[in-house]
Formats: C-alpha cells, sequence, structure tokens
C-alpha cells in the first residue's frame, strides 16, 4: 500500500469557498464554524445548568426562603444540571468544539475528513438540546431521577416527570449518541488518514492524543447509554420489564416483574466512568501543550504522556464497578474494583508529576491561559486525592451518597476540566476571532473563579465527614449534622452565588475584544504547533492558503539550546533550523 | 458484563498492538525530513473504510453490551426460554443468501465487471427486504400466538434484539438504495465500486451479528 496522503490528493477533494452567509455561517460545512457552533451551543446550555445550581445552593443555604423551590423541583433541578453538565456542556463542548477547531489545524489538515457528516453531528446535537429543553416544560416538568437516572424509581409513580420528561430525556440522550458518534467517526478518520506529510502519531500535539483517545472511549462507551436509554424506554411504554421489579407504587401496579435495577447499574457505570475520562483525556491534553507553551519548555516525557493517556482510557473501562459499591455486590468483586481502581492512579498520578517536572524551572509566562493551566493542576491533584479514598470499599460505605462524593466529583470532573476550558479558550482566542482579550480582566476572573470555587467545595468535604446527605432537599430533623452545617452551607451558597456571578466577567471580556479588542498577532504565544502557522488568522476555509504544511519535528521544541528563538515550529525543516554549528545541539536534549 | 469485557478488550488489544508499531522505538524529539517521517504512515487514503471499521466498532460495542444484559438478566428466576418461530430458519438462510450475492457483486465490480454491478446490486436488495419482510412475520406470529413483548423477558429481548437488527439493516439499505441510485444514474463506477465493497462489509458484518444473535436464542 503506497503512502498517499489525502492531503497530497488535493486535486480530488473540493474546496469551493461557500459564498452566501447562510452556507457560510449556519449550514456550514467548516470545521472552525461548527466548533464555534458547538462551543456556543455548549456555553449556553451550560449557563443555564449554572443558574440551576444557584438554585440548588438557595435551597440548601437558606431553607424555607424560597417559595419557588420545592422537593419536586429541587429533584428536577439536580437531575437536569448533572445531566447538562455532563454530557451537554463538557462532552460537547470537548469534543465537538474543541476537537472539531483543533484536530484538522493541529493535524495540518484541510477540514475533517467527512465536512458533511460534521454538519450534520452538530445539528443533530443542536436537537438534542432542544428536546432536552423542551422537557423543562412538558406536563409535569422534566425528569427527577437524577442524573443516573436509576430505576425503578426513573420510571415509577411519584417521581417527578415520570410521565414526558423521562421520555424527552431518554429520547435526547438517544440524539445526543448519534450526533456524537457522527462526529466521532470524523475525529477518529481524520487523526488517522489526514494528517498532512511528516505528521507522524509520536508527532502529534498532546491535545490531539487526548481527543482522539477520549473519542474511541466515547465510541465504545456511549453505546451502553444508548443500550440501557432503550431498555428503560421498553420497560417505561412496553412494560417489558429489564430493569424494573415487581413493584407497585402509589397504589398503582405497571405489571412488571422480577427485571434487575443492578443490570441497569452496570450498564450505566459501564457508560459513566469512561465518561469522566471522555471529559478528562481532552483536559489533559490540552493542559500539557498550555504548560509546555507558557513555560517554555518541552513536556516532560512526551512518550509517557502518550501511552498514559492510552493506558488511562484502556483501564477506564474496567473500574465502573466503584460507583455500586453500596449496591450490595460479591465483596471479592468490590475487592476487584478497587484494585483496578487504584491501579488506574499510577497513570493518572505519572501525568501529574510530568506537568509540575515541565513546569520546573521552566521560563514561566503567567498568562491568563497558563494560570487556569496551573489552576487545573491543583484542583486536579486535589479531586485525585479524595478518589483514592473513595475507590476503596471500606472509606466508601460511610460516605458514599454524602456531601463528600459531591466534593470528590466537583473537583475532579467539575472545576477541573472547566478551568481547562476557559484556559483554552482564552489560549486559542486570538486564533478563533483573530483578536486580543484584556489580559487584567482574563485575570481577575481567574482569580475568583479559581478562589471561588475552592471555597465552594472545600467545606463540601467535611460536611461529607459530618454525614451530611447528597440529593436532600432539606435536612429536617437530623440529630447527626451540628447546627454549625447550616452556616457551613450558607457560606458555600455564598461562594457559588459569587461564583456564577463572576462567570460575567469572562462574557464582558468576550463582547470587549469582539467589538474593540486589538488585532491579533499570528502567533502571540509564540507557540510550535501547525495551527499557529496558518497564512491567516482567524484561518480562512481550507486552512492552509495555496500548500499544506509539512511536519518535520515534534510540537515541544522549545527553549532549543543554540537556536535564535525560544522555539522552533513544526513545520520548519531540520537543516534551516540553525547556522551549521547547531547540528549537535539537536542531539544533545 | 463478561462478554461486553471480552469484546471491547478484544478490540482495544488491536488498538493497542496497532499503536505500539506505530510508536515504539520512536524518538519523537529528534527533528527530521517530513519524508523520512513517511515509512511510518500508514495511511492509505481510504478514509470510508476507516469509518466504516470504526463504526463496526461502535455496532460491535453495542450488540455486544445487549448480549452482556441478556446473560445477566437470563440468570434470574422468571426467564422462561421462547419457542423461536421457525421462519427464522427461512429469514436465516435469505440473509446468508443476500451476502453472498452481494460478494460475489463486490468481485465483479472490483475486476471491472460492470455489467454484473446492476443485477447484483436488485438481487441483494430483494433478499434483504425479503429479509426484513420475514422479520415482521416473525413478530406478527408471536403476537398472534399471545407470545407478547411482555410476556416474558425472553421474549422481551427477542423483539429488541431482532429490532435493532432490523434497524442497522435499514440503515445499510439506505447506503445500498444511494449506491444502486448511482448506478442506474450512470454515475462513474469509481465511487460505485467503492461502496459496493464497504456494503459488502456491511452485509457480512451484520450477518455474523444475527448469527451469533440467532444462534444465543435458540440454545437459550
Ligand atoms: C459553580 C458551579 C457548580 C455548583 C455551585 C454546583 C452545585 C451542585 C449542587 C448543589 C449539586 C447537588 C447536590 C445534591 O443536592 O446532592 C450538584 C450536583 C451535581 N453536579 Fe454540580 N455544581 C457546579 C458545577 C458542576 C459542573 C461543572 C459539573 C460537571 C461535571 C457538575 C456536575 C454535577 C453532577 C453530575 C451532579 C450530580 C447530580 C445528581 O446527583 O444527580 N456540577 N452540583
Ligand atoms: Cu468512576
Amino acid at each position: 500500500m503506497g503512502y498517499v496522503a489525502i492531503a497530497d490528493r488535493d486535486h480530488e477533494v473540493e474546496h469551493h469557498d461557500p459564498q452566501t452567509f447562510i452556507s457560510k455561517y449556519v449550514w456550514s460545512q467548516d470545521h472552525k464554524v461548527i466548533a464555534i457552533q458547538y462551543g456556543c451551543t455548549a456555553i449556553f446550555v451550560g449557563v443555564i445548568a449554572l443558574v440551576l445550581s444557584a438554585m440548588m445552593r438557595l435551597q440548601l443555604g437558606f431553607p424555607d426562603t424560597f417559595s419557588f423551590i420545592n422537593p419536586e423541583n429541587y429533584y428536577q433541578i439536580v437531575t437536569m444540571h448533572g445531566m447538562i453538565m455532563v454530557i451537554y456542556l463538557l462532552t460537547a463542548l470537548f469534543l465537538g468544539g474543541f476537537g472539531n477547531y483543533l484536530i484538522p489545524l493541529m493535524v495540518g489538515s484541510r477540514d475533517m475528513v467527512f465536512p458533511y457528516l460534521n454538519m450534520l453531528s452538530y445539528w443533530v446535537y443542536l436537537v438534542s438540546v432542544i428536546i432536552l429543553l423542551i422537557s423543562f416544560f412538558v406536563p409535569g416538568g422534566s425528569t427527577g431521577a437524577g442524573w443516573t437516572l436509576y430505576p425503578p424509581q426513573a420510571i415509577a409513580q411519584g417521581t417527578p416527570g415520570v410521565d414526558w420528561g423521562i421520555l424527552l430525556m431518554l429520547a435526547s440522550l438517544g440524539v445526543f449518541i448519534v450526533a456524537f458518534t457522527m462526529g466521532g467517526l470524523n475525529y477518529v478518520t481524520t487523526v488517522l488518514q489526514a494528517r498532512c506529510r511528516g505528521m507522524t502519531l509520536m508527532r502529534m500535539p498532546l491535545s490531539v492524543w487526548g481527543i482522539f483517545i477520549a473519542t474511541i472511549l466515547g465510541l465504545l462507551a456511549f453505546p451502553a447509554l444508548l443500550v440501557s436509554a432503550i431498555m428503560m424506554l421498553f420497560d417505561k411504554t412496553l412494560a417489558t420489564s429489564f430493569f424494573m421489579p415487581a413493584i407497585s407504587s402509589m397504589g398503582v401496579d405497571p405489571g412488571h416483574t422480577g427485571g434487575s435495577p443492578i443490570l441497569f447499574q452496570h450498564l450505566f457505570w459501564f457508560f459513566g466512568h469512561p465518561e469522566v475520562y471522555i471529559v478528562a483525556l481532552p483536559a489533559f491534553g490540552i493542559v500539557s501543550d498550555l504548560l509546555s507553551t507558557h513555560a517554555r519548555k518541552n513536556i516532560f516525557g512526551y512518550r509517557m504522556m502518550v501511552w498514559a493517556i492510552i493506558a488511562i482510557g484502556g483501564l477506564s473501562f474496567i473500574v465502573w464497578a466503584h460507583h455500586m459499591y453500596v449496591s450490595g455486590m460479591n465483596p471479592y468483586f468490590g475487592f476487584f474494583f478497587a484494585t483496578t481502581t487504584l491501579i488506574i492512579a499510577v497513570p493518572t498520578a505519572l501525568k501529574v508529576y510530568n506537568w509540575v517536572l515541565t513546569l520546573w524551572e521552566g521560563n514561566i509566562h503567567l498568562r491568563v491561559p497558563m494560570l487556569f493551566a496551573i489552576g487545573f493542576v491543583f484542583t486536579f491533584i486535589h479531586g485525585g486525592l479524595t478518589g483514592l479514598f473513595l475507590g476503596n470499599v471500606t472509606i466508601d460505605l460511610p460516605l458514599s451518597d454524602t456531601y463528600f462524593v459531591v466534593a470528590h466529583f466537583h473537583m475532579v470532573m467539575g472545576v477541573s476540566p472547566v478551568l481547562v476550558v476557559f484556559g483554552a479558550i482564552y489560549h486559542w482566542w486570538p486564533k478563533i476571532t483573530g483578536r486580543m482579550y484584556n489580559e487584567t480582566l482574563g485575570k481577575w476572573h481567574f482569580w475568583m473563579t479559581f478562589l471561588g470555587t475552592y471555597s465552594i467545595y472545600l467545606p463540601m468535604h467535611y460536611l461529607g465527614f459530618q454525614g451530611v446527605p447528597r440529593r436532600y432537599f432539606a435536612m429536617g430533623n437530623t440529630d447527626f449534622m451540628p447546627a454549625s452545617a447550616q452556616d457551613l452551607n450558607a457560606f458555600i451558597t455564598m461562594a457559588a452565588l459569587f461564583v456564577a456571578v463572576t462567570q460575567v466577567l469572562f462574557f464582558l471580556n468576550v463582547i470587549i475584544s469582539l467589538r474593540s479588542g486589538k488585532k491579533a498577532d499570528p502567533n502571540p504565544w509564540d507557540a510550535t504547533t501547525l495551527e499557529w502557522q496558518t497564512p491567516d488568522t482567524p484561518p480562512k476555509h481550507g486552512n492552509w492558503g495555496h500548500d499544506l504544511p509539512e511536519c518535520h519535528r515534534w510540537a515541544y521544541d522549545y527553549s532549543v539550546p543554540g537556536y535564535k528563538d525560544d522555539f522552533i515550529p513544526q513545520n520548519v525543516p531540520a537543516s534551516d533550523e540553525a547556522p551549521a554549528d547547531r547540528q549537535h545541539g539537536v542531539e544533545e536534549h | 458484563m463478561e462478554i461486553g469485557l471480552i469484546v471491547l478488550a478484544t478490540m482495544l488489544a488491536a488498538l493497542l498492538g496497532w499503536l505500539l508499531r506505530q510508536s515504539f522505538n520512536t524518538q519523537p524529539w529528534v527533528a527530521g525530513a517530513a519524508a523520512e517521517a513517511d515509512h511510518q504512515a500508514p495511511f492509505n487514503a481510504r478514509p470510508k473504510l476507516v469509518a466504516l471499521t470504526t463504526f463496526l466498532a461502535v455496532a460491535t460495542s453495542f450488540f455486544a453490551l445487549i448480549l452482556s444484559a441478556y446473560s445477566l438478566r437470563m440468570e434470574l428466576g422468571d426467564w422462561v426460554p421462547m419457542t423461536e418461530p421457525s421462519i427464522l430458519w427461512t429469514n436465516t438462510v435469505v440473509l446468508i443468501l443476500a451476502s453472498v450475492v452481494f460478494q460475489w457483486t463486490r468481485n465483479h465490480a472490483v475486476n471491472g465487471n460492470v455489467a454484473r454491478i446492476k443485477p447484483g446490486l436488485l438481487l441483494t436488495g430483494a433478499l434483504t427486504t425479503a429479509f426484513l419482510a420475514g422479520q415482521w412475520l416473525a413478530w406478527q406470529e408471536l403476537n398472534a400466538s399471545g407470545q407478547y413483548i411482555t410476556v416474558n423477558p425472553s421474549n422481551a429481548f427477542f423483539f429488541l434484539l431482532t429490532g435493532v437488527h432490523g434497524l442497522h439493516i435499514l440503515g445499510g439499505m439506505y447506503v445500498w438504495g444511494r449506491a444502486t441510485v448511482r448506478t442506474f444514474g450512470g454515475q462513474e463506477m469509481d465511487a460505485v465500486k467503492h461502496s459496493v465493497e464497504l456494503c459488502t462489509i456491511y452485509w457480512h458484518f451484520l450477518l455474523l451479528v444475527w448469527l451469533v444473535l440467532f444462534g444465543l436464542m435458540l440454545s437459550t
């Protein structure tokens, strides 16, 4: 099989530039426009989820104060908040948003391999979002089953939204999975088939590696969610008994017999745990690139980083039952999953060491993206350590379903990825829009978000130790909780409202930059990766002008000794790199 | 969940082996001309084949997970094995024939024997439609004899499995339809040839899935 990169068969790929406004910005097949569409939609639903979290906090911090929150809609709010944040914000933003924008640019391709499918992916995603939002307005409201949708209560009478809400939720998830699969096929195929000349797999930036492996995880794990959604739909609409045991709820006997709720839990978490890494791996990759670029140092242990991503991806399929320690499983089973959970900590810790070592003696520029990246290292270590607690059966049993768990997963998969999202937006903003943002405003945004979220979640660990249960509308008469727990809850709520409000700084920055931001340099951070070497900023349709780039080196040639600049872009040939006497310098580092 | 795990592990192992070959023994930090790196580049510019393979992995994961659920649910007390309608045997033969004819068409297409493509495509289309109709009849037969979906979990799984398998076939029929329309529209043979090749792989895959599903349902 001869080597004919798609790149070289340019004439076969049609590139007629879209002319009208509609084909350019609405029904666009350009990966950059689709990325922005994905990003804006995801952030839009993310803001809704943020408002929902503020409502929960109002209730928890000041119970009996707000008449618009009652036990029923509290459950609906919890559910929608969790589901939107995990699936419709983070998954869509990292893969549909950053995946779309970065993959073709970073591997030196003109677009995704299947632009039409890519466009379809976005519009189908939008449909799933619309179905989700409609569920707020149907009779009975959205589902209140918790984001884990455990049966029997998810489809049993008495749960909010049991008539329409749950149906729309399951339908929306199904549609989302279709959209994700269309996108995912594109990302995988583009990485495998459309890299430019010289871009070997081991020269790809870690961002691409993270997104690539996360996409594979998603493609293999989302079917588990699809299967459980379909089977639950059957149970709900056709009265089958896949998951539903014989129950009579609120005097009604829906006619189920003998189903197994535990079966659902297995399927759900077979998806659910890899989902954590579907969100985390792109974040890992992006953070690596941000740290390396802004510390002017090559990433420490590149190959190790790649293998750690792959190892984490593989291992993430055999830890799912650590979410089910309290489901009454065989102790040996629990022991097995505790072991695998602790094993996955090894490659993860490796990555953390490598990030820290990348910073070691680096020439650190504390610009906004760098602040967010370093912030991520803190919150991620923090969330990772509490994960080690919860991974052990004996420690998890008392802590399960308390605020300790809420604190843990918000640190590790709430705050951490969101910090990366912001860091990445600030980092690539000049390329995406062609304008600079206000650095000071960005720094304020970072510090308030970082310190604010810490003040939300640090106290929650303590509440968890005291036994404050998760998913409770109100605590009622509980003896084991001291009255001070309520003061802490009030404080957390103040912090949460503060964080929510400070996000205005971000949107302000965006608006100001778009209207009157300084025109951006094509490569303001002196970065090596290909997306910064495009002939136009922002890149035009087709990305590279007439000639495709060629890749001659890895993405981390920062501060190469003896070279005049402190970075060498990936498309600079080895021979141009420096005067003749430089040759041995290359071997040294 | 063992079934799901084993299937997934196999797919991941294949991926891992491939990645190892790509990246073992490389020194990414050494710069070199683009051309020198070419020998490592595995692309042969068949993006559709790569996408199809990836999709087959997704579908494999999907079916393997349903089968995992099947095997877990089966162990619970209320499971009563179902008697499969005998028409399924006929359907199976029809689907095998569809696959065989598709392979025949593909071989002719690859060898540039254009005249055989049209009848081949029509015949596979007819056979596949017959299979779907046969599955529909099986459903009718079950319903007529009171074997509704709610009667027993084994019935529920029967309807679920045949249903999702049928949907996958319908998806294939869409691509088949496009290839057929193109063939009769007198389009360039290269494009048609490629879709026929890919469709054939997909048909074989769905046949394999069906044989596994049918075998499992018969034996339990
Ligand atoms: C300032 C931002 C946020 C605040 C104040 C917040 C607050 C909360 C609160 C109060 C709960 C309910 C706890 C309970 O009643 O048991 C919750 C649940 C949850 N949150 Fe957040 N959250 C935020 C951001 C996020 C993000 C970014 C994610 C993304 C992963 C996320 C994922 C979840 C999930 C999965 C649940 C569980 C829902 C359930 O129990 O069904 N949250 N959050
Ligand atoms: Cu997990």
